[in-house]
């Protein structure tokens, strides 16, 4: 399979007041078509920021200061606007997380969504008017001429997103960057819109970066993930390596911590302290003061390394992992 | 809606009714008006004579009734300078008003709100800062000094436009007003912008607030992801928001131009409305105030009226029916 | 993470210790140098007026001191006492820098007695309202809301045109004008704090309103009222200077600025710009200066700044 989307050695930070705040630091990974990645991690740990850094969104005072985004072989790293304006929506879409924000408030469905096509594409209104009609129909949303009409306040939250994801797919993009797109909708509804983004990029062979610090959503949906803590990618594998076998005391403390039927009764396992301050990081490995396995080699910091199929940052991979879970 | 409608006019019905107690009864208080309209040496017979035609010899309560009652029927009483009644001579210097207060607007809306999208889009450029100086100038100077200043620049020294009175008048499409002829133009200039200056900076801070919030959003950096112009996303997504609110103020402040318009008018000798009121205040020529005040209650009560409907009608998410009492 | 750009409070290098509020708002407050700068300015302002008669050559208004001999002379000319006018004379013969500082001690004590007299009014109605709740609370703020419908300088307008002239009567008008800010801004902490939810519980606990109000939402309307306290106070100088140039203020015999002001305007077509301009900018900068300081109070003060 060839590589849509190849980033390495991404670093972006942001230039504050208060200091450097390394909100990505050297992340690597690659998506095929049609392949959809889960990119997992605690809230700040970097992973929407990759997401924006791939699309050109960090507004100052962060900037991408290193390392490459190659987008079917073609180096988008801090390409010019002109060039990154015809991507976005086009060959690379967005889908994000709260869905009564994204959605402008005072502009209708069939406005939003016809913008998306005509930003792209010289067609008819008429035509931008009947695939947008379309592309509503394939996410399962009834009467798509009438939720065509209405403004987004007339919609409910799983419909909105519904709109977001259909936009998504209305150019018929190389890949898709999904930001926590289930996190604001209640878990019947979560369960409903995965299922449509899994069908969708299965037909049309669009690869998926699929954000969540829900462990349990990439469990069924992503084919390889990769888990970040800190900025870094601290483990990445197949979806089921991962979640069977971890290695990484982090990955193995995040899966520790979903409740799951066959583990009734069982104490879930708990991540010590609180997520890292990004402004003072502690010295060597980011996750060592709340790792459970840190040894005195941990306050150097660990590079990542390909073990047993998958890549790891860490000295001491956890084995005997099953004993915790 | 229709009982939305009732509600606010009962309301302002009341707000009208309030007003013509304290303004009748407050005006009823100020000094007495006979002898300043009674020659130094007439003698008692001749201030009984005028008393008894003004009408001030009966109780006061009977003449508040009579005030009511032919307010009514649209009569405010006679002004006791001018002998004409008082809301005729009102009528008659309220297009000069209008037309101050129009052209006010206009400035203010044409200046301001293009000021206030740049220094909201380029927060830290030194032109933004240098505007945002000026608005809080704008905010402080006190409107009638910067009335003697424009007089003096533009009419004393540069010699570029007329300092006081108003032009030449013009017709056009059956209204009459100095806006359709070059004198008139020439002499509403300054006036138009002395009394526009607060409004300008209003309008500088509302718009220069609303787009940094706007920018800030979600739906902006959706549609942005989306790949759309920044042309498209600043002039439909953010200035579509924005205008909401700005509209509406801008709506509401007409009444306070026309409030205004009292200092300004009196600087520039502009015969309108305002520069009547502060004569009448100075003379006494209570009918003419007690119809003044009447007449800008009724104007207060009518804008703030119709820009709750039009706010209900320009956003679809506000309900009428949430606004309530 | 662009939260953190946007919170100036947040400095790294800032030593760990624990401040008091008062020391943190103060340490804020100096970090702006235009602030710092308009405050030393205001009081400078201040400094002169009370020091009025220490300081001038004459007493504007003790008619032995002046000479019409000296009418509508520019600046810097010598008057016939000997001394000299550094920013010239108006119309009677007055030293305008004496009469200008004689003005400012009146509309300095017009705005600052209504601003302080338009906040105790306004908060205890606001604190009355937030108290006493239910109809009570209704009636009192459709009140205020009717009246910030019309704009203060209207109302003020209208007072004044009721009352008449004076200095007693001009300060009414303009605390009539301006007390319903003040309610608005009580009102507006009474309702953030009471859908807190540790009010809520106190309130489950059977802690009385009275203390709720006291000991909630009064120390928690102070800042906010320090600051529309300041910017009214600007707003009512400004006001009363209006109000006196239209000659609807305060009468010859209190001369204000706005009085200089408005005795000046009637040379200034004839080139004698000095008499309205020199108070203009006493004014101005009075104005300016406090607004300056109010500005930067908002943005110390503002919680909703500080995450």
């Amino acid at each position: 399979m060839s590589a849509v989307l190849d980033v390495s050695g991404l670093k972006t930070h942001f230039f504050t007041h208060a200091g450097v705040v390394k909100a990505v630091d050297g992340v690597d990974f690659t998506v095929s078509k049609g392949e959809i990645m889960g990119l997992v991690g605690e809230s700040g740990s970097g992973k929407s920021i990759t997401g924006f850094s791939i699309l050109g969104l960090i507004d100052p005072p962060g900037r991408i200061v290193e390392g490459s985004i190659k987008f079917n072989g073609e180096e988008i790293a801090n390409a010019n606007e002109e060039r990154l304006q015809n991507l976005r929506g086009n060959r690379i879409s967005m889908i994000f997380q709260d869905p009564m924000m994204t959605l402008n408030p005072v502009l209708r469905v069939d406005t939003q969504m016809m913008e998306a096509i005509l930003a792209h594409e010289s067609v008819s209104k008429q035509a931008a008017w009947e695939r947008s009609r379309d592309a509503l129909g394939l996410v399962g949303i009834p009467s798509p001429e009438e939720r065509l009409r209405a403004y987004p306040h007339q919609l409910s939250g799983g419909m909105r997103q519904r709109v977001a994801i259909a936009t998504a797919f209305l150019n018929k993009p190389d890949l898709i960057i999904a930001d926590e797109p289930t996190t604001a909708l209640d878990v019947t509804i979560q369960a409903q819109i995965i299922h449509e983004a899994q069908k969708l990029t299965k037909q049309t062979g669009t690869a998926m970066i699929w954000i969540t610090h829900d462990l349990a959503v990439v469990a069924g949906l992503a084919d390889r993930i990769s888990v970040m803590y800190a900025g870094r990618i601290v483990e990445q594998g197949g979806i089921d390596d991962v979640i069977d076998r971890p290695l990484h005391p982090y990955t193995v403390g995040l899966l520790g911590s979903v409740p799951t039927a066959n583990r009734r009764g069982q104490r879930l396992f708990q991540i010590e302290g609180m997520t890292p301050n990004m402004l003072a990081l502690p010295e060597g490995c980011a996750f060592g003061p709340r790792c459970h396995a840190r040894t005195d080699t941990c306050h150097r910091q660990p590079s990542i390394e390909d073990i047993d199929e998958r890549r790891l940052r860490c000295f001491n991979p956890q084995r005997t992992a099953e004993v915790v879970k | 809606m229709t009982v939305f409608i009732i509600r606010r006019l009962l309301q302002a019905l009341l707000v009208v009714f309030m007003m013509s107690v304290i303004v009748f009864f407050g005006v009823n208080i100020v000094g007495d008006p006979v002898y300043m309209l009674v020659s130094p040496d007439a003698d008692q017979a001749d201030i009984e004579a005028a008393i008894s035609r003004l009408g001030l010899d009966r109780p006061i309560l009977e003449q508040y009734w009579l005030f009511l009652k032919g307010a009514a029927q649209g009569d405010l009483g006679d002004s006791f300078i001018f002998g004409e009644p008082a809301l005729k001579l009102i009528l008659h210097h309220m297009p000069a008003t209008m037309e101050l207060a129009f052209s006010a607007l206009i400035l203010a809306v044409v200046i301001g709100i293009p000021l206030g999208l740049y220094a909201g889009l380029y927060p830290d450029s030194r032109i933004s800062k240098g505007i945002m100086a000026a608005s809080i100038f704008g905010f402080s100077l006190p409107t009638f000094w910067v009335g003697l200043m424009l007089i003096m620049l533009f009419a004393v020294e540069l010699q570029w436009v007329p300092a006081t009175g108003r032009g030449d008048l013009g017709s056009f499409l059956g209204i009459q007003s100095s806006l359709f002829t070059l004198d008139g133009l020439s002499h509403i200039f300054l006036p138009a912008l002395n009394l526009a200056l607060l409004k300008i900076s209003l309008a500088i801070r509302l718009t220069r607030a609303g787009v940094r919030e706007a920018m800030g959003l979600d739906y902006v950096k959706y549609a942005r992801a989306k790949g759309l112009s920044t042309r498209r996303i600043i002039l439909v997504h953010v200035m579509k928001n924005i205008m909401i609110p700005v509209v509406t103020v801008m709506g509401l402040e007409f009444g306070s131009l026309i409030g205004f318009s009292v200092v300004t008018e009196t600087i520039f000798a502009w015969p309108g409305m305002g520069k009547l009121l502060i004569d009448a205040i100075l003379q006494l020529d209570r009918p003419v105030v007690v119809a003044y005040l009447m007449i800008i209650v009724l104007f207060f009560v009518l804008i703030n009226l119709i820009v709750d409907i039009l706010y209900s009608i320009l956003d679809p998410r506000v309900r009428l029916q949430d606004q309530g009492a | 993470m662009t939260d953190m750009t946007a919170n100036p409070a947040l400095n790294a290098d800032k030593p760990a210790k624990v401040e008091t509020p008062f020391q943190r708002f103060r340490a804020e407050f100096f970090e702006s140098k235009i602030a710092t700068g308009a405050l030393i300015v205001f009081l400078i302002i201040v400094l002169l007026a009370v020091l009025a008669p220490w300081i001038t050559p004459q007493n504007p208004y003790d008619l032995a001191q002046v000479s019409v001999m000296d009418g509508r002379l520019p600046p810097g000319s010598e008057a016939f006492d000997g001394y000299t006018m550094w920013l010239g004379s108006d119309g009677s013969g007055r030293d305008l820098y004496s009469a200008i500082l004689y003005g400012l001690r009146i509309s300095l004590t017009v705005g600052l007695a209504s601003g302080v007299i338009a906040l105790l009014i306004g908060m205890a109605i606001g604190l009355v309202a937030a108290y006493a709740g239910g109809r009570i609370e209704a009636i009192i703020m459709r009140i205020v809301d009717l009246q910030l419908s019309f704009p203060a300088s209207l109302v003020a307008l209208m007072m004044v045109a009721a009352l008449g002239k004076g200095v007693d009567k001009i300060i009414l008008a303009l605390v009539i004008a301006q007390w319903a800010y003040y309610a608005r801004t009580v009102r507006a902490t009474a309702l953030v704090e009471r859908s807190k939810e540790y009010v809520e519980a106190a309130q489950c606990l059977g802690i009385s309103r009275f203390r709720v109000v006291f000991r909630h939402i009064l120390p928690n309307c102070m800042a906010p009222l320090i600051v529309v306290g300041t910017v009214q106070t600007a707003s009512a100088i400004s006001l009363e200077a209006t109000l006196s140039f239209l000659g609807v203020g305060l009468p010859q015999t209190e001369p204000s600025i706005g009085v200089l002001i408005a005795n000046g305007f009637e040379y200034m077509l004839s080139g004698r710009y000095w008499i309205s301009v020199f108070p203009g900018l006493a004014l101005l900068l009075t104005v300016v200066s406090i607004n300056l300081v109010g500005d930067h109070l908002r943005d110390v003060l503002n919680p909703r700044l500080k995450k």
